[in-house]
This record gives structure tokens, sequence and C-alpha cells, in this order.
């Protein structure tokens, strides 16, 4: 055999193998809908994408066994980006592009949204960003259904004070999402007659916090507040417990127990902490209740705990599914403009509505203590709107507005 | 008064924890002339040893100096025979080898033990300083630190095993001749980095978040201590851990570990321009 004929004939085979393989592909699309997944299965975030894929799966599940949408079987397409950004990049124009997905769930990090929010968009496809984030995104090919600052931050920071005091010492993580949602400490911390000490940023990998205990011991703030990430951070609550500074200055943080930090530490080191969100696994609603139930049947009762990003995905397709449900097509413009109408649904956390003006979600809030691993509520606060984002974007005047606003304290 | 206390207490502690962390890069880099890339990984078997044998209900203590140390010391002498003796002399090969291993060992952990950050609390509780609570974990951290200069010092320059050591390391081909078996000191001293490192990663499993990628980020400072401390094992490891550890906390002192951070690092490039064999390629010439 020479050269030309082995290309010709590796050539052929290769043509063969990959029409083989398309084929069936396509021969399914026909008859199911693809919904893109792409959450971190591995790699340093895994810790927050293994439970929103776990959601994912049993909302897709549900969907299917009541019948599926629109009379055809729901099929779930998963890409793991590895806690990678140019993963991100390359899964998006794939699960676009290639397998076609009605839909798009995922992207953790901030960082990660932006980098397939334009991708998506050049695309034509839809984006659900099912995270709690720093808010302000205002794009009309996406939807963001986790909470923003001033639905977390904004009801946790006045409580906070009223209980504590009103100097606050603020350590945040360093990159967008620390630095703004550090600004929103600061601007409710004003409103509402009480001052920031200090802001201090950290880089992720940052594990010796000595120095900065100190220096926080020395301002004698009334109260901490962290929106310290990951898993080195963690070190922080550990150096604060070891020289026994959790007992004289209170904490509240709006990113503790996302990555299940309050099972990670003892009781000691972290009991009394305050958060907020929209989720807690111990919210005692009977749709909650019913939720874990259907949860822990399909993954196990010892499951560590079901979190706020899982609930926020599990909320994010029914939302999704019920605006399809509407159009009557899984077409982009038919079910953005269906979504736009107003949908609601009753999620585990209670009652979820689409804001059109801003495509976040209207939802519960409620703020909780840590107390032995777990989370005792303490208030909820219905229906807060995501009222940071609205105002400085309006879709329904301006819809081909494409941005992220930041605050300016 | 109370302020300046703590500084130094900190201070102290800075210094200490560099000691701690460099130590085993400093025996394996400095008498066998090996870049052990995976320095950072064997401080992340030490701390998942110290779990693993909390877990199965050994005391902390015995889990921190006794367990860590002996189970990444196996795992040394265990690398060394498979890997790394083939490589002696080859210095790019073995920063490749080790690099490699570095990340099979991430793999490895990962797989195990999952991606999840695991951990447990600091002991010993705190005391106060006038108006300023300190771990006493921290002054354990520092306790170790001079127990182990003191120990590498007193092993190397008093035992027999130290001669032979520092003998082998001169001259391997003199050390054979006379009878020592230069395949089993490089072992031996491989091992004995190794379960430094281990003791080290141990000693951090209670201050930090244990995760399988841990390591990446004590590696660079280890690194930068080494080198800065230039060709003396011990005078180098002491004083570069002073020099880059006092300059770090009262940098993170007066701003932010951010700006600490920067300022070590900055001091570090300052000073190999300087002082390109590192501190004791000029001063405590010869010393240990």
């Amino acid at each position: 055999m020479d050269r030309r004929q082995f290309i010709k004939t590796s050539g052929y085979a290769a043509a063969a193998t990959g029409s083989g393989l398309l084929l069936p592909t396509s021969a399914f699309a026909a008859d199911d809908i693809a919904v893109g997944s792409i959450h971190d299965l591995s790699g340093g975030l895994d810790i927050y994408g293994k439970p929103m894929l776990d959601a994912l799966t049993l909302a897709i599940e549900e969907q299917n066994a009541a019948g599926g949408l629109l009379g055809k079987k729901v099929r779930l397409v998963s890409y793991d980006p590895q806690s990678n950004m140019q993963l991100y990049t390359q899964f998006a124009q794939q699960a676009a592009l290639k397998d076609k997905v009605a839909v798009v769930m995922g992207g953790i990090t901030s960082a990660s949204r932006e980098v397939i929010r334009p991708v998506l968009d050049r695309a034509k496809t839809l984006y659900f960003y099912n995270t709690q984030y720093e808010g302000g995104v205002c794009d009309r090919g996406i939807f963001c259904t986790g909470v923003t600052p001033a639905q977390t931050v904004g009801k946790l920071v006045p409580y906070a004070m009223k209980k504590w005091g009103k100097k606050i010492y603020v350590v945040a993580a360093d990159y967008n999402y620390g630095q703004i949602t550090s600004q929103w400490v600061k601007k409710f911390a004003q409103e509402n007659g009480g001052s920031t000490v200090a802001i201090e940023f950290f880089p992720l990998d940052v594990t010796n916090f000595g120095p900065t205990i100190s220096k926080i011991e020395a301002a004698k703030p009334d109260m901490l507040f962290s929106a310290l990430v990951g898993g080195a951070h963690i070190s922080f609550y550990r150096q604060w417990a070891a020289a026994g500074l959790n007992k004289k200055i209170p904490l509240a943080s709006s990113t503790f127990g996302v990555g299940n930090e309050q099972i990670v530490l003892s009781a000691e080191e972290a009991n009394g902490y305050l958060l907020s969100y929209n989720y807690f696994q111990s919210l005692a609603t009977p749709g909650n209740t019913a939720f874990l139930q259907r949860f822990h049947k399909r993954f196990g009762a010892d499951y560590p705990n079901v979190t706020e990003l899982a609930c926020g995905t599990y909320q994010g397709f029914k939302l999704w599914a019920e605006g399809v449900k509407k159009a009557g097509s899984i077409d982009h413009m038919k079910v953005t403009t269906a979504l736009e109408s107003g949908i609601s649904i009753d999620g585990p956390s209670g009652k979820v509505t689409i804001d059109a003006n801003t495509h976040h979600c209207v939802l519960n809030v409620s703020v909780a203590e840590v107390q032995d691993k777990k989370f005792k509520i303490i208030q909820t606060f219905d229906q807060a709107p995501p009222s940071d984002t609205s105002a400085v974007c309006d879709l329904k005047k301006n819809p081909k507005d494409n941005q992220q606003y930041v605050i300016k304290v | 008064m109370d302020l300046a206390a703590i500084v130094v207490i900190q201070v102290l502690y800075g210094i200490a924890s560099l000691v701690i962390v460099s130590a085993g890069l400093a025996v394996i880099f400095g008498m066998m002339k090996v870049i052990n890339l995976a320095h950072g990984e064997f401080m992340m078997l030490g701390a998942y040893a110290t779990l693993g044998a909390l877990k199965i209900g050994i005391n902390l203590w015995v889990a921190i100096f006794v367990a860590a140390p002996l189970v990444v010391g196996g795992i040394g002498v265990l690398l060394e025979r498979l890997v790394i003796r083939r490589l002696y002399g080859r210095m790019i090969d073995t920063m490749l080898a080790t690099w490699g291993l570095s990340l099979l060992l991430v793999g490895v952990v990962t797989s195990a033990f999952g991606n999840t950050t695991a951990g447990i609390s600091t002991p010993l509780g705190s005391f106060t300083v006038g108006a300023y609570s300190v771990s006493v974990y921290t002054l354990l951290i520092i306790g170790v630190a001079v127990v182990l200069g003191v120990a590498l010092r007193a092993v190397l320059l008093k035992t027999q095993l130290g001669l032979i050591a520092r003998g082998t390391m001169q001259n391997p081909a003199m050390a054979d001749a006379l009878g020592i078996s230069p395949s089993r000191v490089y072992m031996v001293t491989f091992g004995v980095g190794a379960a430094l490192s281990g003791l080290a990663g141990g000693l951090l499993a209670p201050l930090t978040g244990v995760v399988p990628t841990m390591g990446g980020a004590f590696i660079a400072k280890a690194f930068i201590t080494v080198i800065g401390g230039g060709p003396a094992i011990l005078a180098g490891l002491v004083g570069a851990s002073t020099f880059f550890g006092a300059i770090n906390q009262i940098a993170a002192f007066l701003s932010t570990p951010v700006f600490g951070e920067v300022a070590l690092l900055f001091a570090a490039i300052v000073m190999l321009r300087l002082l390109p064999q590192g501190i004791t390629g000029r001063f405590f010439k010869g010393s240990l």
C-alpha cells in the first residue's frame, strides 16, 4: 500500500466511523429535546457542580415521568468543563452548534458565565445561569435565576446590624464576585446608619490569615462580613476560631455553606454564623419536604446537603419547562417571549417568578444561623425582587442591552 | 505594646512556617541536587495521612508527628527506588519526572478521597496578649521549627549517619571506594526529605483546608526559600526563612496579605540579583 492509497483508505474509514457516530444522534434529535448541562464535575469547583447536576438530573427525570415536554422526551447532555475556562467556551460551542441543545443550564463562577454568555448569544441558544451571584447582568439571551445582593445582603446586613452593631469589617475573595458584593455590603451598611471599617480582598489561594486576624481584632468591629470563596479560604474560619475570635466577634457571610463549609468545620467553629439564601435544606415547607423526599429517594438518604445552587438549578429547569409549555415550542425567541410573560413555578424554596424587565427572579429569601452543622431558619422574607439589577437594567425598554452593570457606592 | 508582641509572634510564626514548609525540599535539593517538583504533593500526602490516622482513632499528636512522616517517608523511599534513582545527575529529567509524579499523586488522591475540602479543627485553643487573642498552635509551630533546625544540625554534624551522608554527597565515588553504598545513602536521604515534607503537611492540616491540590499554595514559597538560601543547607534554610518570613509578615501587617506576598517575591528577585548564589553563597560560607 503506498502513501496515497493509505490516506485514501484511512480517509474513507474516518468518514465511515464519523457518520456512524453521528447517525444515532441525528436520528434521536427528531423525537427528543436536548438540554445541555455545563457544570464543573471535577477540579476545584466540583463541590459546587456535582449537586447542581444531580438536581438537574432529578428535574429532567421527573419531567419525563410526567410525560416529557410537548410530547417528547427530554434528554440530558452533560459536559464537564473541569473548572477550566477554555473548556467552557469549547463545550458551549459544542452544545449550541453540534448537539443543538434547546437550552444550556450551567456556569458556576461569574467568570465562567461571562465566558459562555457571548458564545450562546451568538449561537442564539437560550442560557439559564442558576447560581447566586453579584447581580447586574443585563442581556435578553440569559435568565439568571439565582439570588443577587439586593435580595440576600440587603436582608442579611440590616438584620445582623440590628443584632450586633454598626461597625462592619469585610473580608472577601479577590475577583468580581467578592469585589462587587463587598460594595453592596458597604452600601447597605451606610443606608442603615452604619459603616465598613475596612474591606480586604484575598486571592483564592491565600491560606495564611494571621496578620489579617490581628488587624481585625485591632479594628474592634461589631461584626465581620465574609465573602470568601473556595477550599483555601476555609483556613480563615479555622484560624479565626483557633484565635478564639468566633466567640468575641460575630460573623455573617454571603458565601458560607454554598460549598458545604458547615460540614467541613466543626460545630464549635461555625455555630452562630448568619447567612442568607433563597434555599436552605432545613426550610420546613410542604414543597421542600416533598422535594427532599424525592431527592433522597433518587440519590440516597445519606446525601450530605442539598445546596442553594442545587435547588437553583432544579428551579431553573422548571421555569424553562414552564416557558416551553406556554410557547408550545422550543424555539429560542418563542420561549423567551413566553418566559417574559411573567411565568412562575412553585419550587422547593417557594414561589419563583421571572421578572421580565431584568430576566432575574422574584423569590423568597431566608436568613438562617449555623447550628451544629445545620442551618436554623430565623426569618423568611417573601417574594424579594431583584432590585439591584432592576435599578440599572430594563430589557423591555432596551431589549438590545448586553452588558454587566457594576454598582458604584 | 500588645500590638508589638503580636507582631513579633506573627513574624516568628511566618519564619517558622517557612522553615517547616521548606525543610524537606532543602534536604532533597541541597544534599542530592534533585529538584523535587512533587514536594507540595508530599505535603498534601502528609496532611491526608494525618486525617486518615485520625479517622482510625489514632491520637492527633501521634498522627501529626509519627504517622504523617512515616507514611510519606515510606512513599518517598518507594518513589526513589522506582523512579528517582534512575535519573541522578540529570536535573531536567528529574524535574520532568517529579512533575509527572506530582500530577499523578494529585490524581490518585482525588480519585481516592474526592475533590472535597476536608480538615480538622485547630487544637489547643488560644491565649490572650493584652487585648489580642493568639492561637496556641502558632507557638507550637514556632517550637517545632526550632527543634527541627537543632535536630537537623545534630544529625548531620554529630552522628555517623550524618557524616556518611555528607561524605557521599561530596564525593560518591570515594564513599563507594570506602565501602559505603551511595545508592542506599541516596535512598535514605530522599526518604528523610520526604518524611520532613510529610511532617509539614501534618502540621498544616489543622490550619488549612485539606484538598488534593493544596500543595500548589506552598510549593512556590518553598522553592524561593531553598534557592534563596544557597549552598549551605541548614544556614541557608534558616537565613532565607528569616529574611523572607519577616518581610512577608511585616508587609502583610502594614497593608494586606496580598502585598505581603508581593513584597516577598520582590525581595527574592532583588536578593538573587545581588547574591546570585543565595545568602550562603556570600555569607556564612562553609557553614552547614
